[in-house]
């Protein structure tokens, strides 16, 4: 127990980096998965393969990869400076949007046909129909697996811990340069993470019970 | 499959698809060649930074890398499996002091970060005296992990089958153990094989957090080929991309496995429709919870 | 598709398996030969471990393999250079046994002490500081170097000149090492500015890329990455902690570590520790000081 209560204010400023990149991580993946749904749904055959190829190609990457990617291997490009917390963000982001992609894509499927059929019967454009019909009706399938994929995210985020991003994963190498218990110290950081997925799994819980209503 | 969603295009459409497809294209073609001219003018591909591959140890390392991550995949995936089956099992048994640990563990560990788990056993055991390799660490971990995320998809897959199997079974006098172990389980694994194989895709990827513990497979190969400068001036983006195809080629494949049997097994009668269509969700939500 | 593409990775892999693979090393870096001439009738009497290592026939030597001009292995050769692997080869000529025929094996810092005590090498050369809680557990020879933390930054750097200017600096070291907490605890820059990750091949790219401003370990490391960028980098040369290098040998062997220092502090004086110096960490184009042996 001490060696939370003397640590306090570390876990606390840890779990709550931990907290933030996530934070804006979802909200940029959220952005981005979606963009692909749309491409991937899209009437030109183009869009579709960009959209299918890069779904392809990140969900089939390490995440830990594309970490090493941005951190090591993109700054010798000498295109943009970005320093180490930002490619935390941009490598969960880009990792993240391939799973967001697939779950949206595979909600967008579970409307039935005659949705569409009915928009396009009204004269609405593809757009309209995806904005107003579809996706609103896709989005109770879409909660629970998304809330799967938030927990993921949430989770990957100690990945950041080999790349010089200060969040929940270092509290060890603090506890460490301090002499203190590491072995008490990662169970507290564990614990930190079920309290925090928890309830989350409860919620998805929830909502796949309430939403799963017979079509 | 998404055709569905609009009209077949009549000319005007065409026309407009024909025209976004240009843009798209174009847009595309502009950012690779953007990324294509980053690489020339930052000379990441002089002969130099690609000569590493001609060398004989280098390309013996690679492959011996490459055996690491197989290694801890294939050690992984079995401990994983035999885990989920266990624990499937004991989250459906009829006794409370069984079934309820047993949720309780597998929640916990779906719960906790792999890193978290990594870090556990191979900077914090050696505290209480208990020393584990990397390998063990990473091997470890990954069934504990994906263990619990499997013994939940079989739990998935138990429940999606009719009730008349069970019930048949225990007709013909079978004990619990023989209804689970030789007719539930198997048939449970024949319908969430695909779901399986791709938690297993995910298994693999995973394999590569054992980066962060110093484990010596092929993305800390990477970094060390890729870190050179007495030899090869750091040829950090070459490899990456090397180290990049060799894991895309490896999760295909394994992809590939997975739609390769889910065809034989659609043609198979043998198969129980389950009268589950949900039975494929956890699936789908547990392949994203990739590491 | 799918097919395609299964047949792409197994032509890629096939290529790789199959491509005629050269030998030897784009850079060489093997010792002049000659240097060590193998000593002949050697006795070591009353040390349990040279009798070992003459039934054996060869020695096992502990070293490390990530530190350039130190002790590095060459990814192309698996052959092992730099100035603690010379001073390896030294001692082993010195003792009868042909260096060429040394066995070195890679130990990890924090599994020194076992592998000594268990046996598994004969000694230990690899930026081993000397100090007294190690000194329960295991016993040196030497000091033969003594390196102190210093500042690895850029050419053309002129603001960091020490370490009271790296205030609003970014600095660099390796996650959970000694020089990286000595940053941290006499607080010579802020927090946030201090970055650790796994390797110091990893900080010296931050480094180059100028995501960084300087390195921070052991100038003996630090000077080893220098000499490798050929001139893109330099040592600042004002140390802020003494480390001496020791020469780890199993404890209670007096007879060898005798033995081991009376070979230092020979090759000390006919100049052949200079050297040793000159061809490998000397290239970064800093000069070093002899250290005094302690023969505790």
């Amino acid at each position: 127990m001490s060696v939370l209560t003397n640590n306090l204010d570390l876990f606390l400023r840890a779990f709550g980096q931990t907290l933030q990149l996530f934070a804006v991580s979802a909200v940029l993946s959220l952005v981005l998965g979606t963009l692909l749904a749309a491409l991937r749904v899209s009437p030109v055959p183009v869009f579709r393969g960009v959209g299918t190829t890069y779904v392809t190609v990140v969900r089939n990457t390490p995440l830990t990869l594309v970490f090493v990617f941005f951190v090591f291997a993109y700054p010798l490009l000498e295109i943009l400076k970005i320093d180490e917390y930002t490619a935390a963000v941009v490598a969960l982001t880009l990792y993240t949007a391939a799973f967001v992609c697939e779950v949206v894509r595979s909600g967008i499927n579970t409307v039935p046909v005659g949705q569409a059929e009915a928009s396009r019967a009204l004269g609405l454009t593809f757009t309209q129909m995806l904005g107003n019909v579809v996706l609103p009706q896709a989005l109770r399938s879409v909660v629970p697996p998304m809330t799967s994929t938030m927990i993921a995210l949430l989770k990957n985020t100690t990945v950041a811990s080999g790349f010089a991003v200060f969040q929940a994963g270092n509290i060890r190498e603090t506890l460490a340069d301090q002499g203190d218990n590491v072995l008490i110290g990662l169970l507290w950081v564990a614990l930190g993470f079920v309290i925090l997925v928890m309830p989350l799994t409860y919620v998805q819980q929830v909502f796949e019970k309430r939403w799963s209503v017979a079509r | 499959m998404s055709m569905v969603l609009f009209d077949v295009p009549g000319p005007k459409a065409r026309v407009r698809h024909k025209i976004m497809a240009v843009v798209g294209i174009a847009a595309v073609a502009a950012a690779l060649v953007y990324v294509v001219m980053r690489f020339v003018v930052t000379d990441q591909f002089t002969a130099r930074r690609l000569d590493w591959i001609n060398y004989k140890q280098i390309q013996l390392s690679l492959v011996e890398a490459i055996g690491n991550t197989l290694s801890a995949f294939a050690v992984g995936a079995v401990l994983a499996l035999l885990f989920g089956a266990i624990f499937a099992a004991a989250r459906l048994s009829d006794h409370a002091w069984v079934r309820v640990p047993a949720a309780v563990i597998v929640e916990v560990f779906r719960a906790i970060p792999l890193v978290i788990m990594m870090f556990f056993f191979y900077y914090g055991l050696p505290v209480a005296g208990v020393k584990l390799s990397a390998f063990t660490a990473v091997v470890v971990s990954l069934m504990l992990y994906n263990g619990s995320v499997l013994a939940e998809i079989f739990r998935a897959g138990i429940n999606s089958l009719p009730k008349g199997q069970s019930e048949a079974a225990y007709a013909l006098g079978m004990r619990k153990t023989q209804v689970m172990t030789f007719v539930l389980l198997p048939q449970a694994l024949r319908a969430m094989l695909p779901t399986i194989i791709s938690q297993l895709v995910v298994l693999l990827k995973d394999t590569a957090l054992g980066f962060l513990i110093t484990f010596e497979e092929l993305l800390r190969w990477g970094t060390r080929i890729g870190g050179d400068a007495v030899n090869f001036g750091r040829p950090m983006i070459p490899v990456m991309i090397v180290v990049a195809l060799v894991y895309i080629g490896l999760c295909l494949l394994l992809t590939w496995l997975a739609t390769y049997l889910e065809k034989r097994n659609r043609r198979n009668k043998k198969v129980i429709k389950t009268d589950n269509p949900d039975a494929q969700k956890p699936v789908l939500m547990d392949a994203s919870a990739a590491g | 598709m799918r097919v395609r593409t299964l047949a792409a990775v197994l032509l890629a892999g096939a290529l790789a398996l199959t491509a005629c693979g050269k030998e030897g090393s784009p850079t060489d870096t093997a010792a002049p030969a000659g240097l060590f001439e193998v000593a002949k009738d050697v006795k070591v009497d009353g040390s349990p471990t040279f009798e070992k290592i003459k039934t054996r026939g060869s020695l096992i030597v502990g070293v490390k393999e990530d530190q350039p001009g130190l002790g590095y292995k060459d990814p192309t050769t698996n052959k092992y250079s730099g100035f603690d692997i010379d001073i390896a080869r030294l001692i082993s000529a010195k003792l009868g046994f042909d260096p060429e025929k040394i066995q070195f094996k890679t130990i990890q810092s924090a599994a020194r002490e076992q592998a000594l005590i268990n046996g598994d090498v004969d000694y230990y050369v690899g930026t081993y500081t000397i100090n007294a809680g190690r000194k329960e557990k295991v016993s040196f020879a030497g000091p033969y170097f003594v390196a102190g933390q210093d500042l690895l930054v850029k050419k053309d750097n002129t603001d960091i000149t020490g370490k009271d200017t790296l205030k609003g600096k970014k600095v660099c070291s390796v996650t959970g090492s000694t020089p990286a907490k000595r940053i941290k605890d006499e607080k010579l820059t802020e927090e946030g500015n201090v970055l650790e990750f796994q390797g110091y091949s990893q900080c010296v790219t931050k480094l180059l890329n100028g995501e960084v401003d300087a390195v921070t370990t052991d100038d003996a490391i630090l000077k080893g990455y220098a000499a490798a960028e050929d001139g893109k980098l330099k040592v600042v040369g004002k140390t802020f902690s003494s480390e001496p290098y020791g020469i780890g040998l199993p404890k209670d062997d007096k007879a060898l570590r005798d033995k081991v220092n009376d070979v230092l502090q020979a090759s000390l004086d006919d100049g052949t520790w200079q050297k040793i110096y000159d061809g490998t960490l000397g290239k970064s184009g800093s000069t070093a000081e002899k250290p005094k042996i302690d023969r505790y």
